[in-house]
């Protein structure tokens, strides 16, 4: 035992050993959040995210006017007296035809997260269960699937969506339904190819021995295994699906008035610039812009921490 | 690859298809037909015009009627708001316009956003990299709805510099503001990819094979990684494609160039379902041939499909 310098420490961990004291293991989700907490700007992100957040529900208790009142006072002169202001309560000024961009500011940021969230929700479940019993599955009826998606993914979706809301009533609710008739099929795709990655591997055929039927493998056990593109991708979706409602929000076939969204007050700010009152396109842009940028690092930190290839 | 061609076709076609069939069905559901009055007119005279469009014919005889007439006489139907108009008449009015900056859009944000893809990778983890980075990820949060105003804001408004709307037989002054706008998510797409894509290849073994070769770093870079790189380049300029055409709207309803989209966007606006349909239907089209001509030239390009 000479050449042990420390024998204290090869006592203590003979007795690790002897105890079978292991060292603590990390599960990959473990791995991922310790790699994302590391990334500054995707945490940055969440952190103004989750303030904007924040705004949406507390700012309205703050509002001194609603989201539709008009200021008849100070309607006929925005440009001079509408602007931006703490002393009349209009915190972000006036609209162009007087009603209070704050609480509509609030109005269209909630309703364009609502939007990005549903449509990236929509995608999440139809395809990812889509996507995974097509390609766990197999065969023709995979065929006939995959296929059904290729031809879906060809229509120019936003043509559609903008006819849909012409012929129905133009509501978030027919809004929800046309988008989410379409941000599936990318997802459902991706799935796919990772289910069949997937399908060979031990752990299946041990739960397919073990007599347990299709679906529930599916569900059970290749669904978990996929997560991590998921949520990947599902972030990425949703800046996708806000853009998409302020689109056409802005072409103003979006929601109806007196609801309101970030693309609309785009639109309607993009429309007086020539009048000076230039804030009342500058606060929908930042709000839109800063959401929008958020959710591109906040995605591009998790595809860095879940996906091991890019490392 | 002919085989590959006609698998394509086959696709193709019922894409199509079904595109006219879902927007038709849509229309037939919309509330009111379209001579549906506030002041009703005599029954004889309304079934008189409806026999005239054919529209006392079943649906699917209409149907029917409507997709032949656009594969054979190139006829999308008429407009039942303006009866001097047809949707032949706003496609051969506008399409040019869209098509001329749409072209020069696409162009611009291909070779802009290669380049700068190019040089970012060749200059990788260099200062040069991290601003063109950095840009292009902002960028990319730049839709042309976002563009747009700003542009006129700064060069119109407060520079002076560029007419703010209007077409003027697509003189390069009209042309600069929607160019800008509808290329910069675009081209910042293209750029990121093109940068993940040529680090890829230029970590590859046979770029390795050419340095060791001794071959000077430009020919490496023209004659071995750019084709490669320009792979999924290709791929995404299908999808950039329908971004463009999607975005033309908001180009032709905010720049007032006189294109489609103002014609598209006001027959959404006051219900003029005919014009809607076909519209939608030539969007589609081009859509669905220029996904086709795309994953054609993929298939060309790349050597490991075969089919």
């Amino acid at each position: 035992m000479g050449m042990v310098k420390d024998p204290e420490r090869v006592e203590a961990i003979a007795d690790n050993i002897a105890d079978a004291r292991e060292v603590k293991g990390r599960s990959l989700w473990q791995d991922a959040m310790g790699r994302f907490v590391h990334n500054k700007a995707a945490v940055g992100s969440v952190i103004i995210l989750a303030g904007i957040l924040l705004f949406t529900i507390v700012g309205p208790y703050f509002a001194v006017w609603s989201n539709e009142e008009i200021d008849w006072a100070r309607m006929a002169n925005v440009a001079d007296v509408g602007q931006p202001s703490y002393e009349n309560g209009h915190f972000f000024g006036l609209d162009s035809i007087g009603r209070d961009l704050y609480s509509r500011t609030i109005q269209g940021t909630l309703t364009s997260l609502m939007v990005g969230v549903v449509g990236a929700s929509v995608a999440v479940v139809i395809g990812t269960l889509y996507g995974a019993i097509s390609g766990f599955v197999g065969g023709w009826i995979d065929n006939a699937m995959m296929r059904t998606v290729d031809i879906l993914i060809a229509i120019p979706y936003m043509f559609v969506i903008i006819l849909l809301m012409v012929i129905f009533e133009r509501s978030l609710i027919m809004l929800f339904v046309g988008i989410g008739l379409f941000s599936w099929l990318d997802m459902s795709r991706i799935v796919r190819g990772q289910t069949l990655a997937l399908k060979h591997k031990e752990f299946i055929e041990a739960a397919r021995a073990a007599g347990v039927g299709w679906f529930v493998i599916v569900v059970r056990h290749i669904m978990p295994n996929l997560m991590g593109v998921v949520v990947v991708y599902a972030t990425l979706l949703v800046p996708g699906m806000i853009m998409a409602e302020s689109f056409i929000s802005f072409l103003g076939l979006g929601v109806q008035e007196p609801n309101t969204s970030l693309g609309a007050l785009i639109s309607d700010g993009a429309g007086t610039i020539m009048y000076d009152q230039i804030w009342q396109l500058a606060i929908p842009l930042t709000f839109f812009l800063t959401i929008v940028i958020s959710l591109f690092f906040i995605g591009d930190g998790l595809r860095d921490a879940l996906d091991p290839k890019d490392r | 690859m002919l085989n590959y061609v006609i698998r394509r076709l086959l696709v193709a076609v019922p894409t199509l298809l079904i595109l006219i069939i879902i927007c038709f069905y849509l229309m037939q559901t919309a509330p009111g037909g379209p001579f549906t009055s506030e002041r009703p007119l005599p029954p004889q005279v309304l079934a008189n015009i409806e026999a005239k469009y054919g529209l006392d014919q079943p649906h699917y005889k209409q149907l029917y009627n409507y997709v032949v007439g656009i594969v054979t006489q190139f006829d999308f139907g008429p407009s039942y708001q303006y009866k001097d108009r047809s949707v032949n008449d706003i496609i051969s009015q506008g399409f040019p316009v869209t098509l001329t900056y749409g072209f020069i859009s696409f162009v611009v944000a291909t070779i802009v956003g290669v380049s700068l893809g190019v040089i970012a990778a060749i200059r990788h983890n260099t200062a040069l990299d991290y601003i063109a980075v950095g840009a292009t990820f902002s960028a990319q949060a730049l839709p042309n709805f976002v563009m747009a105003p700003i542009l006129i804001y700064v060069f119109t408004l407060k520079l002076g510099l560029l007419p703010g709307g209007g077409w003027n037989g697509g003189q390069w002054q009209y042309l600069i503001m929607p160019v800008i706008a509808l290329s910069t998510s675009f081209f910042a797409s293209v750029a990121r990819i093109t940068r993940s894509s040529m680090l890829e290849v230029l970590n590859s073994n046979f770029i390795r094979t050419a340095r060791a070769k001794g071959l000077p770093e430009t020919t490496i870079i023209w004659r071995h990684a750019l084709k490669p790189t320009l792979m999924p380049v290709v791929s995404y300029l299908g999808p950039a494609f329908v971004g463009m055409i999607t975005g033309s709207v908001v180009i032709d309803i905010y720049f007032s160039t006189g294109g489609i989209g103002r014609f598209y966007v006001n027959s959404a606006l006051n219900r003029d379902y005919a014009v809607m349909l076909g519209l939608t239907i030539l969007y589609g089209g081009l859509t669905v041939l220029f996904n086709l001509l795309t994953d054609l030239l993929y298939a060309w390009l790349d050597p490991k499909i075969r089919y």
